[in-house]
């Protein structure tokens, strides 16, 4: 187990010292200069000369990469040139709203694939199950920003029940925080259950068809407690890889549905950023959104470690 | 025994009345996709009046003879843009994933053929690429690089890369270790002409299949970019744009957002349904029976 | 057969498959009286395997079972689900071949005992972990105690397999069913397992059947034997009878694909030529003409029906059955 955790965290150092590099070039990509994006109508030679200077923009790219790595090293990610925000700062201000938005998400795509998941593998290849798993590949093909239209019109628009757009602190007032969550939440969650529910349906199915679930039966053990102590505890190893490789996608549809609700979290500072060519803040998010990505999915290959006792005791 | 009556719970798992059902929705999905792709191809030949021509007279306007789907809210044909956005969507949708399939398929064989450093090299990459959330490379690339038809094609065919690495690798591992391929090795055959014609015919399958849910993935991230305005430039129309533009007007002239909507998931659920079916056909596990 | 603790009687398994129907057991009649063992013996895919889940009423799900399965005086293929699990593992247990498959990878060794004590018997759970203990230690694993909080991959085939049998003994069965229990494991292994199930069967007088492919396993352990080919009872008769004198080519051929201690090594085996009929394809004769020394004649265009021979107990399916005094 300490041997597996060594062995991940000395491939994270390669893997984030190689994303620093991609942001950069990334960044480096710009067409033009940074110099005339931040002077915008007043660039005159000497002012975008001076300014470059200033930006230590006139230097070879290894170095500038060097010194903005030494820079981030010491938790300085840069500052806005339109607001005077640091990027620290504005992220820190918003990673809570996708933190919150994202674990909503999350549960409410594990609360409705989850169950559905047990009962069609129970009943496998019944009409239930089909119609069901059918859903389930519709589901798939409706894009996040699809059914957040589709919400906005049926809950805000002909219902009246909840508001479209707006946000408010949880600390403030945690009712109208949940009520303006909710459709933002469920806009995710609907994208987030298919997949669930797929992949845990034909892993139980697999998991019923094993002997040790014959034996459970041949022991008389009761109906509930196969499917769901037997054939279910061995595929929450799944859920939680699932959840792992869910992440990707949930922070891409955060950033879709934080535009269209206006919630105030990372993405839409990213999607702000980009609408104003606000490129430090931009590369400062870019870079601490794949970082984070990197380390979550750390998180779950530990998780995953913990909870499989392969794994756990050094038979992987 | 034992195994033969492992194999009879497998053939249970998936009967053979599924892939009939599936039947019936495949050629739906082919029906539709045929159509898409005639009305994309030919739009310069129908009679349709310009996507770009405004008409502020007729904003909004409903569904008529002279405009079958109404119009939108700069009063431009609506039937005309959704067909023009098609084009979009479809170039879009199928260059990206040729990006991705090419160098991705390309990769992945030679990494799964000689192995060994390269391999790592590659893998390692990809784990680079893989570290960011697609979404999110997609969306910072365009803005750097400005936006255009061309950089999007490009960036959502990089993105694609590291999975056909995989699709391709995985194969062409379980493939090289075959009697055929060690066969061919043994008659002296080149390793170019190993991978030609021994290995690209039997990988060329499941990237094929794999390619077509690339495509569906794409059109869905195109669309999601172009939502956001970020994707391709106006006064060009994307379903994602169209989409997007109906979203502003959701409660005037709710068929705005919706019709694109209807247009974008029947065409994404046809590629998933196609890619889908191929999958299952060339699933090694069923081959096996 | 009345009387008997279990009766199989003209027991049939069609499994749908995608290649037509597969007849798995066909018109079987078995018989166990309590505290008797009963071996099963045959090669891959005979049906030995179906058969037993056919008694445990464990068959996929897709399987058609006819017939009647007679247990402690209840016939199996009618009862409800809730009695038929009261019954499972209280009376009528198993231990099923592969013990790295047939135990929960992710569920301690006690939780897996433990839940099976306190299914069936009123016992609060000081009191099963207690008779865990037990149970483990009279199967002969060391260090019982520890065991309860190990996973099963933390343990060898063998005690796995060790494992397997106290959770089957764990409600003193009145039956027990070991479905090929030492195919899995190491040779060395094999003998010790055996002897396990042997001594235990005496001590708590349960009835035991042993489904293998290895007649070296029945012979001096059971009191009965059936040999099934092609999903049919080919020859059935009293371990010694049997073994004094078979009838059936089959089960004489199986013997001679035994390896043999007393011949030189390097010594090939005497396989038997061909494969098993496919079950699908049912042959109009008997299942074992194609591949048998002595076909002729009906053998290939009639079904020979199991039938006595010199003795009532002594039963076989053979037109030209090996003669009395010859044979192995």
């Amino acid at each position: 187990m300490l041997f597996f955790v060594a062995r991940r965290l000395l491939y994270l150092v390669p893997v984030l010292i190689a994303v620093s590099v991609l942001t950069f070039v990334i960044a480096s990509l710009l067409p033009g200069d940074l110099a005339y994006v931040i002077l915008g109508d007043q660039a005159t030679p000497e002012n975008v000369a001076a300014l470059r200077h200033d930006l230590g923009l006139d230097q070879p790219i290894w170095l500038r990469y060097l010194g903005w790595l030494w820079h981030i090293l010491q938790g300085d990610f840069g500052r806005s040139f339109r607001t005077g925000q640091t990027v620290w700062q504005a992220v820190s201000e918003r990673v809570p709203v996708s933190f919150e938005l994202m674990i909503l998400a999350e549960l409410i795509g594990l609360a409705i694939g989850v169950p559905l998941a047990i009962a069609c593998a129970a009943k496998a290849g019944s009409a239930f199950d089909r119609f069901m798993t059918g859903s389930a590949f519709g589901m798939l093909s409706v894009p996040t920003f699809l059914s957040a239209i589709l919400l906005i019109y049926l809950f805000a628009v002909e219902l009246r029940m909840l508001p479209a757009t707006g946000y408010v602190p949880f600390t403030e007032d945690p009712v109208a925080n949940l009520r303006f969550m909710v459709l933002p939440a469920l806009t995710l969650g609907l994208a987030e259950w298919p997949g669930i529910m797929r992949v845990l349906r034909s892993d139980m199915i697999a998991a019923l068809q094993e002997d040790y679930i014959a034996l459970a039966k041949a022991k008389g053990l009761k109906p509930s407690r196969i499917l769901f102590v037997h054939a279910l505890k061995p595929s929450s190893l799944t859920l939680v890889t699932i959840t792992g490789i869910n992440i990707g996608r949930l922070i891409g549809g955060a950033v879709i549905v934080e535009s269209i609700f206006a919630l105030p979290g990372i993405g839409r500072l990213l999607v702000g950023a980009i609408y104003t060519r606000d490129l430090i803040i931009l590369q400062g998010v870019v870079l601490l959104v794949a970082a984070g990505f990197v380390i979550m999915n750390f998180i779950v290959d530990l998780l995953y470690a913990v909870l499989d006792p392969r794994i756990r005791h050094g038979h992987a | 025994m034992a195994t033969l009556e492992l194999s009879l719970d497998e053939t249970e798992a998936t009967p053979v009345r599924r892939r009939r059902r599936l039947g019936v929705l495949f050629w739906c999905a082919i029906g539709w996709m045929v159509l898409v792709f005639a009305v994309a191809i030919f739009a310069d030949l129908l009679p349709l009046p310009s996507p770009t021509d405004m008409d502020m007279l007729e904003r909004r306007a409903p569904i008529s003879a002279e405009h079958w789907l109404g119009t939108d809210g700069l009063g431009r044909d609506e039937l005309s843009r959704l067909i023009y956005g098609a084009r979009i969507s479809l170039i879009v949708g199928l260059c990206a994933p040729m990006i991705g399939v090419t160098i991705g398929g390309a990769l992945g064989m030679l990494a799964g053929y000689f192995r060994g450093r390269f391999e790592s090299f590659v893998v390692g990459s990809m784990d680079v690429l893989l570290a960011f959330p697609p979404l999110i490379l997609a969306l910072a690339v365009t803005a750097y690089l400005g936006q255009s038809i061309f950089n999007l094609t490009c960036i959502l065919g990089v993105l694609g890369i590291p999975a056909f690495m995989r699709v391709a690798r995985a194969a062409t591992l379980t493939l090289a270790r075959r009697e055929f391929v060690i066969a061919a090795q043994a008659l002296g055959a080149t390793h170019a002409r190993i991978l030609l014609r021994e290995l690209l015919p039997n990988v060329l399958l499941p990237l094929i299949a794999f390619f077509l849910l690339g495509v569906a993935v794409t059109i869905v991230v195109e669309g999601s970019l172009s939502f956001l305005g970020l994707g391709v430039p106006p006064p060009i129309s994307s379903w994602g744009s169209m989409i997007g533009e109906g979203r502003e007007s959701l409660e005037v002239a709710p068929q705005l957002a919706f019709i694109p909507a209807i247009a974008m998931f029947l065409t994404v659920l046809s590629f998933n349904l196609i890619g889908d079916t191929m999958r299952a056909l060339t699933d090694p596990r069923q081959g096996a029976l | 057969m009345n009387g008997a603790l279990l009766s199989v009687e003209d027991a049939v398994v069609d499994l749908p498959t995608p290649r037509g129907n597969l007849r798995a057991v066909d018109h079987v009649d078995l018989a166990v009286g309590a505290g008797r063992t009963l071996g099963i013996v045959g090669e891959s895919g005979c049906g030995k395997t179906m058969l037993s889940r056919a008694i445990l009423q464990l068959l996929p799900r897709k399987a058609k079972l006819s017939g009647r399965v007679i247990f402690d005086g209840q016939d199996l293929t009618t009862l409800s689900a809730e009695k038929l699990r009261k019954l499972r593992g209280r009376s009528l247990a198993v231990v099923f071949q592969d013990p790295m498959t047939s135990l929960n990878p992710v569920l301690t060794i006690g939780t897996q005992l433990i839940e099976t004590i306190q299914e069936h018997l009123e016992l609060d759970l000081a009191q099963a972990r207690q008779r865990s203990v037990e149970l483990l230690t009279a199967v002969g694993i060391p260090a019982p105690e520890q065991r309860l909080t190990q996973y099963p991959h933390q343990l060898s085939g063998g005690m796995r397999q060790r494992v397997a049998i106290a959770v089957a003994l764990s409600c003193e069965p009145k039956l027990l069913i070991a479905d090929e229990p030492t195919t899995a494991l190491d040779v060395t292994i094999q003998a010790q397992i055996l002897d396990l199930l042997a001594r235990e069967q005496q001590r708590r007088h349960m009835a035991m059947i042993i489904i293998t492919h290895d007649l070296g396993v029945v012979a001096g352990r059971t009191d009965e034997v059936a040999v099934m080919y092609a999903g049919r009872v080919v020859e059935r008769a009293p371990t010694p009878a049997l073994f004094k004198q078979m009838r059936m080519p089959y089960t004489e051929a199986l013997l001679a694909a035994l390896p043999k201690l007393d011949v030189p090594p390097h010594t090939p085996l005497p396989a038997i030529s061909g494969r098993p009929p496919d079950p699908t394809r049912p042959l109009k004769g008997c299942s074992f003409s194609p591949r048998c020394r002595y076909s002729a004649g009906r053998c290939s265009t009639e079904k020979p029906r199991l039938s006595p021979a010199e003795t009532l107990e002594h039963l076989y399916a053979c037109f030209h059955p090996i003669a009395a005094g010859s044979g192995a």
